[in-house]
């Protein structure tokens, strides 16, 4: 690895930009994630920062489980991630379809649509259970350059 | 040059909402001319998966229609059930009720203290409220297990009894966060940017409230003195002596004191609740099939008034089951609210009826944008498309059908 290469993952592994879609969440995830932001849990002190568009993000944290409508958006919104990139499923939903499998306007998870790198289990994921998750993301693309293994992260 | 009309698109991924939603706006310079809203991002089709489960499965499956109001969404469901099957709930499973019911609206509330903040880029109100409402989130784990989807609920009362070591904890929480809630009242009442930035933004005369059917604190910020907990008590609130917070402003301003005085008597009627709380089972046994028949519910949730209708067909299986969610009501009204507004103001504007488009999207609806028309999936047409992809699924409504048909007819 060269040196402007391992300059590039130290930043990138000091500050992951993420940007967060509700992919057809009930909320509860939704609002663990922005739970996890605030001072009680504060991921900041990871340098996560949470931005506004997908352009500007390393890590994209889905919610939910991938309705039809939302399909082709959820698509679009990971083409315009900038690379190397990283899919975060927060919640049992997003990870496998959850209570919502079998409904007709439901895909499934969103491992369906997209490649997902860490998978954070629970009915919502818990704050602690998303910081786990993350730290462990980060410290898997902290171990190698190479391509991100898919991570299980322990329920709630 | 003449202003020429500017049509943007807001979402369904934008900064601005935190869920998937699409805000069409018209504008003139900077001011709009009108706007529509497509819903239906979230739609998952909780009404039909509802009629594919038992009503056990149900109650947690309605839970999940919002993760924010879930309590509300299960209590307003079950009430129905109860009504159907005619069962009596102890009077301490419905003070349990009550009790989850007020600490989530706190929670719920000072959630959208936090984001009405964050909206008008005073993240520091966002911080401070997201801080202390980590303390009801602590109580609502400590009674129920699990900090958001409660699952507290049960055909027939609640899971779980409140014992007498919680009480003290639920008391002190609730004090602090009384001292906290009387700051930002004080942040709301004398802050002046707070009060400039929201004063006159979103106007709602009480007349275009009545008329256009705002719920809960929307509605109750332009004047209309309007609470299901009041006017038609369900659980214990026929018990509990509380007032109904209205304010005159009719702006988001407005709201934003209605919302922090709730709070305030939400501290009362918790401390009412541990107070009066009486001995006894939390809970009556419920039979599994629940008689025909058909019944329908209203629940005061934090965002307004929530509707719950029930068909039950003798199986234990529900035959229909419609939610119509506050937000569906109001978003009819962010429409008007934001007619003649300023573009800047749109994202405090929304957040002001504290939407959640989870509870919303009920329905398929797709508005073509070249010529403006609207295809809407009626219910007729989702009952055949869901019919259609059950049956690809192997699941035969036809035969199923008729074997309840021979059965009801053999009984």
């Amino acid at each position: 690895m060269g040196l402007v290469q391992k300059i590039v993952t130290w930043a990138r592994i000091k500050s992951p930009w993420i940007i967060h879609f509700n992919t057809g969440a009930c909320n509860a995830c939704d609002i663990e994630i922005i739970a996890a932001l605030t001072p009680r849990y504060d991921v900041e002190r990871f340098g996560v920062i949470l931005k506004g568009t997908p352009r500007h993000a390393d890590v994209l944290v889905c919610s939910g489980p991938v309705t039809r409508q939302i399909k082709d958006r959820l698509i679009r919104i990971y083409e315009q991630m900038p690379e190397p990139k990283f899919v975060v499923a927060v919640g049992t939903c997003a990870c496998s379809g959850g209570v919502f499998n079998g409904c007709y306007n439901v895909e499934g998870g969103i491992d369906e649509v997209i490649p997902v790198s860490a998978y954070i289990p629970g009915c919502p994921a818990s704050p602690k259970a998303i910081i786990d998750g993350v730290v462990k993301l980060l410290a898997s693309v902290d171990n190698a350059s190479k391509p991100a293994k898919e991570l299980v992260v322990n329920g709630t | 040059m003449p202003e020429r009309e500017v049509k943007l698109t807001i979402g369904p991924q934008h900064p601005m909402l935190k869920e998937p939603e699409s805000f069409l706006l018209t504008l003139r310079g900077e001011k709009i001319t009108d706007m529509t809203v497509r819903l239906g991002y979230n739609h998952r089709g909780i009404e039909k998966a509802c009629e594919q489960r038992t009503y056990i499965q149900d109650m947690y499956l309605v839970e999940r229609v919002c993760g924010i109001c879930s309590h509300s969404h299960s209590t307003c469901f079950i009430q129905t059930v109860e009504e159907i099957a005619g069962l009596a709930v102890p009077k301490r499973g419905l003070y349990i009720r009550t009790l989850i019911a007020e600490l989530e609206r706190i929670h719920s509330h000072l959630l959208w203290l936090g984001v009405a903040g964050h909206e008008i880029g005073f993240d520091t109100l966002l911080m401070y409220t997201w801080r202390d409402r980590e303390l009801v989130m602590d109580i609502l784990a400590l009674i129920s297990g699990n900090r958001v989807n409660y699952g507290m609920n049960t055909i027939g009362g609640v899971r779980r009894d409140i014992t007498a070591e919680q009480i003290p904890q639920i008391l002190s929480a609730i004090d602090t966060l009384e001292e906290r809630t009387k700051y930002y009242i004080q942040v709301a009442t004398q802050e002046i940017t707070l009060r400039e930035r929201l004063s006159g933004v979103g106007k709602l005369s009480k007349e275009d409230a009545t008329r256009l059917g705002a719920v809960g604190p929307t509605a109750r910020a332009s004047g209309v003195d309007r609470d299901v907990r009041r006017d038609d008590p369900y659980a214990a609130y026929g018990e509990l002596s509380f007032n109904v917070i209205t304010d005159d402003h009719s702006d988001v301003y407005g709201r934003t004191l209605v919302r922090v005085g709730e709070l305030m008597e939400a501290y009362k009627l918790v401390r009412q609740i541990l107070k009066q709380m009486p001995d006894g089972p939390i809970a009556v046994k419920a039979p599994r099939k629940i008689p025909a028949g058909q019944a329908i519910s209203r629940y005061e949730a934090p965002r307004g008034e929530d509707v719950h209708y029930v068909k039950a067909n003798g199986s234990d299986k529900p035959e229909r089951v419609k939610v119509r969610a506050p937000t569906l009501a109001n978003v009819q009204v962010v429409a008007h609210m934001l007619k003649d507004g300023y573009l800047a103001d749109t994202p405090i504007v929304i957040a002001a009826i504290d939407p959640c488009f989870s509870c919303t999207d009920r329905a398929l609806a797709t508005t073509n944008l070249d010529n403006g028309r609207t295809d809407r999936m009626d219910w007729p047409t989702l009952r055949t498309y869901g019919i259609d992809w059950y049956s690809k699924q192997g699941i035969d409504f036809a035969e199923l059908n008729r074997k309840l048909r021979t059965m009801r007819e053999s009984n």
